[in-house]
């Protein structure tokens, strides 16, 4: 380096970063004088808070850094060197289609963006006919990265048949499903991908406005979109853009009740048809797609549909980002094509637990995805292999328990969050959720020997086995669980475990089947999959494949 | 007066956006940000701006977990309860912070000093349990950074 220059140094400004103390990092680094570039994140936050180092032979990854550990990676001595970020492990086999930028690139930097391909993917797409970028979305083989997996092509078309003028574009950035946080990464650390796919989809279906929804959650993703959206205006012209906040509903992540929250109602779903497709926005015929589906339009326009098809498995084509979280060693984003097994997520590239205790259950695609025991680990990932294996990919969240989760308190937890979250339009949600939690608590309270607490799950990840005292404490059923508990006279009802569980069973079954949209509908899929996989819990005999002493030693 | 601050902020909001129903919800925002909670009294007020039934108004005010309607504490942590962060002994952090904190999960504690609100959900799941703090984040929360944590908001 030339005396006078000054360090260059990429520190990241995602949410988890700056939670694990990247603020203070950057500062310190600034203090000494560096030049501090702020990215989003990689995507492996096991070596957050990350410092890379421009040198002549590339950047140079340290992590995890802290605030006094300046000098050692400014002169190279740190211990935590891990060499260049792209080679290690966790990103080597990884397929980065929509997460090419994410980590490199200053987010809001516009030559950054365009030196990285930026924008190719929106020229090319208004060099052709609307219904040229269409046909090239449908050969792609794209499908809606949400979580029903509806063609995007399909629904692109939908909306430029439509007469009706006029047309909206908005982005479902309501990413509500705990152990998934890919939308939050991408606007964060890529806003102009984002941008670049819902002008695409404008050009694609004639719109002039869109709107992005986001969850009041993460506040740094509005902050950086509402930034990306004033410096990209003149790109994008004659569209239009506007980021409208959530106030902490999860089931406006539903599309019908999202529409409904930008229109200044309660966020309540709507019956379909007619679809939002035809009658949408303020009636009128609108693309609603996930931010991961919109993101990965400009891959598609750029390099070409057969270039994402050639990517996949059976008849999910292209790249999920998956993401790794809850109880495990390396947590992050992981973006490969479909087809990958879920053993070799959770155990290779994860690493297991965090806690170093044996793998129990994971759950795939947030709170109504399904639980799965590691017996199933050779499911691949694709979203009819997930579908026949009673469950589903959902947004590709991921998340482990050691074997300290107590199976059945889950079950309940998914009924309890129905009953918090419904928007009560529909009955079987609304009523049903309220009857699973009380139902819960009679299997809790019924069966023999009770389970651990609850609370001991993980608790050697926080506590290093200090908490074990605590944990009976909070299992006493209180206020209102005390009269669900009791809420109907027990001389006229079956109060048996058998008698419960198969009201369970029913109960569930109606939700599945009389409910409006997926909260209700899929929020059996956690309580039948743990109750399939996990009877032990329920107070049933164990299944004979399942009593192996590795996966569960206390049984 | 509360109601006076409404009316400003609600003013303010009509002269830049318009009065269409879609604005009800940046609105509110508007006034939780400025005011920190949607005051009973501003109810009719945003009615009128918005020409809307105060039925609507309250059932919009209502629905949204955001929206709370009486006034937080001094300091405000946000905790996660979704699954990823009780992976990762989520449950038992939330025993020890309503402890610490003095104040039980969804309530604010007597002197207004603090307010213990449940999230689900902030993004942050590999790194548990997770909380905003005076929307800071704060990841991997342990005893040590509670005690943190019950300091900062002593202050």
């Amino acid at each position: 380096m030339n005396p006078g220059e000054k360090n260059k140094v990429f520190i990241s400004r995602d949410m988890a970063s700056v939670a694990l103390g990247a603020d203070d990092v950057a500062r310190a680094f600034v203090d000494a004088g560096c030049e501090v570039i702020r990215t989003g994140s990689r995507g492996l936050f096991s070596i957050e808070p990350l410092v890379e180092v421009e040198t002549e032979g590339g950047r140079i990854g340290y992590g995890p850094v802290g605030v006094g550990d300046v000098a050692s990676v400014l002169d190279g001595s740190h211990a935590n060197c891990l060499g260049e970020i792209a080679s290690l492990p966790f990103f080597a086999r990884q397929q980065r289609f929509t997460f090419a930028r994410c980590g490199i690139i200053d987010p809001l930097s516009l030559s950054d963006y365009a030196a990285r391909d930026g924008w190719k993917g929106l020229n090319a797409a208004r060099a052709q006919t609307p219904q040229q970028v269409v046909d090239a979305v449908k050969a792609s083989g794209l499908r809606g990265r949400g979580g029903a997996g509806f063609p995007t092509g399909m629904k692109w078309q939908t909306v430029l048949d439509a007469p009706a003028n006029p047309k909206y574009i908005v982005c479902n950035a309501d990413e509500g499903d705990s152990g998934t946080f890919a939308d939050r990464m991408l606007m964060e650390g890529d806003p102009f991908c984002l941008i670049e796919g819902m002008a695409i989809a404008a050009h694609a279906v004639g719109a002039a406005h869109g709107y992005i929804y986001i969850r009041s959650e993460y506040p740094f993703a509005i902050t950086t979109m509402r930034a990306a959206i004033d410096a990209s205006a003149h790109l994008i012209a004659p569209f239009t853009l506007e980021v409208r906040e959530g106030a902490g509903a999860y089931v406006c992540g539903e599309e019908t009740a999202l529409l409904d929250s930008i229109e200044g109602k309660r966020g309540q779903v709507r019956a379909k048809p007619p679809l939002p497709a035809i009658q949408g926005l303020f009636g009128q015929p609108t693309v609603i797609n996930n931010v991961l589906s919109l993101a990965a339009v400009p891959f598609i326009l750029a390099e070409g549909a057969e270039a994402y098809a050639a990517v996949g498995f059976g008849r999910s084509r292209g790249t999920m980002p998956v993401q790794l979280a809850g109880n495990v060693k390396h947590g992050g984003l992981y973006e490969i094509g479909f087809g990958i097994t879920l053993g070799e997520l959770v155990s290779e590239i994860g690493g297991g637990t965090a806690s170093g205790r044996p793998v129990r259950a994971v759950q795939v695609g947030g709170p109504l995805g399904a639980y799965f025991p590691p017996s199933m680990f050779h499911l691949p990932f694709d979203y009819e292999a997930f579908t026949q294996a009673g469950g589903l990919i959902g947004h590709a969240g991921i998340t482990v328990f050691d074997e300290a989760v107590d199976m059945a308190h889950m079950a309940r937890f998914a009924m309890e969050f129905c009953a918090a979250e419904s928007c009560g339009k529909c009955t079987p949600c609304r009523i049903g959720s309220t009857r699973g939690v009380e139902i819960m608590d009679r299997i809790i309270a019924l069966r023999t020997p009770p389970r651990a607490a609850p609370v001991e799950a993980g608790i050697a990840l926080v506590f290093g086995g200090a908490g074990k005292q605590k944990a009976n404490e909070s299992h006493a059923h209180q206020g209102n669980l005390g009269k669900a508990l009791y809420s109907r006279s027990p001389d006229r009802i079956d109060t048996s475990l058998e008698a419960q569980t198969t009201l369970l069973r029913d109960l569930t079954d109606t939700m599945k089947y009389g409910s409006l949209c997926a909260l209700g509908s899929f929020t059996p899929y956690p309580v039948l999959s743990a109750l399939d996989h996990f009877p032990e819990d329920f107070g049933a005999p164990a299944p004979v494949k399942e009593l192996r002493n590795d996966l569960h030693p206390r049984n | 007066m509360k109601c006076d601050e409404a009316k400003a902020v609600i003013e303010r909001w009509i002269q830049t956006h318009g009065p269409s129903r879609d604005q009800l919800l940046p609105m509110l925002h508007a006034l939780l940000e400025e005011i920190g909670f949607i005051d009973n009294a501003a109810v009719p007020l945003i009615a009128q701006a918005l020409n809307i039934s105060r039925a609507d108004v309250h059932g919009v005010v209502t629905f949204y977990h955001d929206f709370r309607r009486s006034a937080p504490g001094r300091h405000v942590v946000k905790l996660c309860r979704a699954e990823s962060c009780q992976a990762r002994g989520g449950a038992a952090i939330e025993a020890a912070a309503a402890q610490r904190l003095g104040v039980a999960m969804g309530e604010t504690r007597q002197d207004g000093q603090v307010s213990l609100e449940p999230v689900y959900c902030l993004g942050l799941c590999a790194i548990g349990p997770n909380a905003l703090v005076d929307g800071r984040p704060v990841a991997r929360i342990d005893e040590i950074i509670l005690d943190r944590i019950a300091l900062e908001i002593a202050a």
